[in-house]
């Protein structure tokens, strides 16, 4: 369960969570009528199915996942009304590994530190602060006033991005060489099984900072990608260590952290550093689009 | 005070690159200014041993805006002044089951178990930031007659409550992970309740004193706090 995610605790040691791929959770709750920020399901790998007692209106965003409504397919990108008594599927992803169902109403979570969102490492938030499994009932808000949206058509198809992985200089980017940032930015990396929402964990040629020198821990920003000593780049996600002593090659721009949201395990991706104004840029307008996309 | 862009929302202020207590205070001055100003452009600030990362919303707020600010008050004089947190106290049980390393830091320190005891809490230690999980402080100021080198495996489980020594760092396990650290106490205080406001019994910039209970006091505050 999560939602955008807890601000103002990171300087407690507790990370920000929320959904990793926060468009495609944004524009589901947007479509089901709710906003931005209800708690809805963030499902991995495999789509929950779930069996609805009462009547509700839900959206399954991202991933590619294929739902299933009894013995229909679920239309994508948009709001579906689900009667009392009927199974929805939502299936496997097919292009990502993250997607989002979202229900009219919200999902009916106890806020912890001002959040829905699940936080596994320190066992709270979201539902009972654990992944949730076989069995679980999940209540939903009262949708009295809620309105499903409609996207434009073609409108999802906006927000997908081809090409390597856009990341600025990080703050010990100057401890690299031009040999190491050459290797990050050519290099396709596999990501490792042992990656989830606490980072990326990358393979391919080692990288190296010119001098070997302890890094005084300091704090780490979203997205950060860090170097321990194998040369194996880290790239921090939502669960997030808030601070760390290995030095950061560079950091994801907020415009692709969502496309990073949906890379797991057997994926491959490929770094490029652009400008800071540039990186600008790209989430301004990522924004505009955003605002653009619903009909109603 | 140098000023890095670390990324498209967020700017790291670095004061120095050693642990002191002079650059610890420059640290929490510009931590609590910012906390007190309680801007909803800044998302979270995340504090380390002589710097400040500092997330901030860039739709809403430019980096020129925040680092003018950064450096106009720096320069304001009187400012980072020395800190003004109070003591905490934390009651430890020290050695027995509670302690299982306390004989191998005392034969590496070179001092009977009841010596690293009074020495570990007769010190006044500073929380210099609060990383790497819920509650964990970092803490500066263990004796260097103390110092002992983590563990080479980790335990896969250390208990919530655990007190330790790595190598010059000393601490509290806040909730229950994996560790490496040697463990000569537990408190039976809670460090971290996600309901409780706040959240963590350590802030920033806390002060942290130890001191020694028996096993039945250590009974006794359990009991009262579950």
């Amino acid at each position: 369960m999560q939602d955008l995610g807890r601000y103002r605790y990171v300087h407690l040691g507790i990370s920000p969570n929320g959904a990793a791929d926060r468009l495609a959770f944004r524009i589901a709750n947007l479509l089901a009528g709710n906003e931005e920020n209800a708690a809805a399901l963030e499902m991995t790998f495999l789509g929950a199915t779930l069996e609805f007692e009462e009547p509700a209106v839900v959206a399954l965003v991202g991933g590619g996942t294929e739902g299933k409504l009894g013995s229909s397919s679920l239309p994508a990108g948009e709001a579906v009304a689900v009667p009392a008594g009927s199974t929805l599927e939502c299936g496997t992803m097919r292009s990502g590994i993250r997607s989002y169902l979202a229900v009219q109403g919200g999902f009916d979570v106890r806020p912890v530190m001002g959040s829905a969102s699940t936080n596994l490492g320190g066992q709270f938030g979201g539902i009972d602060g654990r992944k949730l499994k076989k069995g679980d009932v999940l209540r939903v808000r009262a949708q009295d006033g809620l309105r499903a949206r409609r996207l434009r058509p073609g409108a999802l198809d906006r927000f997908v991005a081809e090409g390597p992985i856009r990341v600025t200089e990080g703050s010990q980017y100057d401890w690299f060489g031009p040999e190491a940032v050459a290797t990050f930015t050519s290099c396709s990396y596999q990501i490792l099984e042992q990656s989830n929402r606490n980072g990326l964990r990358l393979r391919a040629e080692a990288i190296r900072p010119l001098k070997q020198s302890q890094l005084l821990t300091d704090g780490i920003p979203l997205g950060g990608v860090q170097v321990p000593e194998d040369g194996q780049p880290i790239v921090l996600l939502a669960d997030q260590q808030t601070t760390g002593g290995y030095p950061k090659i560079a950091t994801v721009i907020s415009a692709d952290m969502s496309r990073v949201g949906q890379l797991g395990p057997g994926d491959q991706v490929q770094f490029a550093v652009i400008s800071m104004a540039e990186a600008l840029q790209l989430l301004r307008a990522q924004e505009q689009r955003f605002k653009e996309i619903f009909l109603n | 005070m140098k000023i890095v862009r670390a990324s498209d929302s967020s700017l790291l202020i670095v004061f120095g690159d050693e642990i002191s207590i002079h650059l610890h205070h420059r640290v929490m001055a510009i931590f609590h200014a910012l906390q007190s100003m309680n801007d909803v452009r800044i998302r979270n600030l995340h504090p380390g041993y002589a710097s400040l990362l500092i997330d901030y919303d860039p739709l809403q707020m430019s980096y020129t805006e925040l680092s003018s600010w950064l450096k106009a008050i720096e320069n304001m004089p009187g400012f980072a002044s020395g800190d003004q947190h109070g003591m905490i106290e934390v009651p430890v049980c020290y050695g027995g089951e509670f302690g299982p390393d306390l004989p191998d830091v005392a034969s590496h320190t070179r001092m009977s178990p009841e010596e690293v005891v009074r020495i570990h809490s007769a010190e006044t230690y500073v929380v210099y930031f609060i990383g790497f999980s819920p509650g964990f402080g970092y803490f500066g100021g263990l004796p260097p007659c103390l110092h002992t080198p983590r563990l080479a495996t980790p335990r896969t489980s250390v208990p919530a409550g655990a007190v330790g020594i790595a190598g010059s760092q000393t601490g509290i396990y806040p909730i229950s992970s994996a560790g490496g650290w040697r463990l000569i106490g537990r408190t039976p205080l809670r460090m971290f309740d996600p309901d409780a406001s706040p959240p963590t019994r350590l802030q920033p910039g806390a002060l942290v004193k130890f001191s020694s209970i028996d096993r039945q006091t250590y009974d006794e505050i359990a009991q009262r706090a579950s």
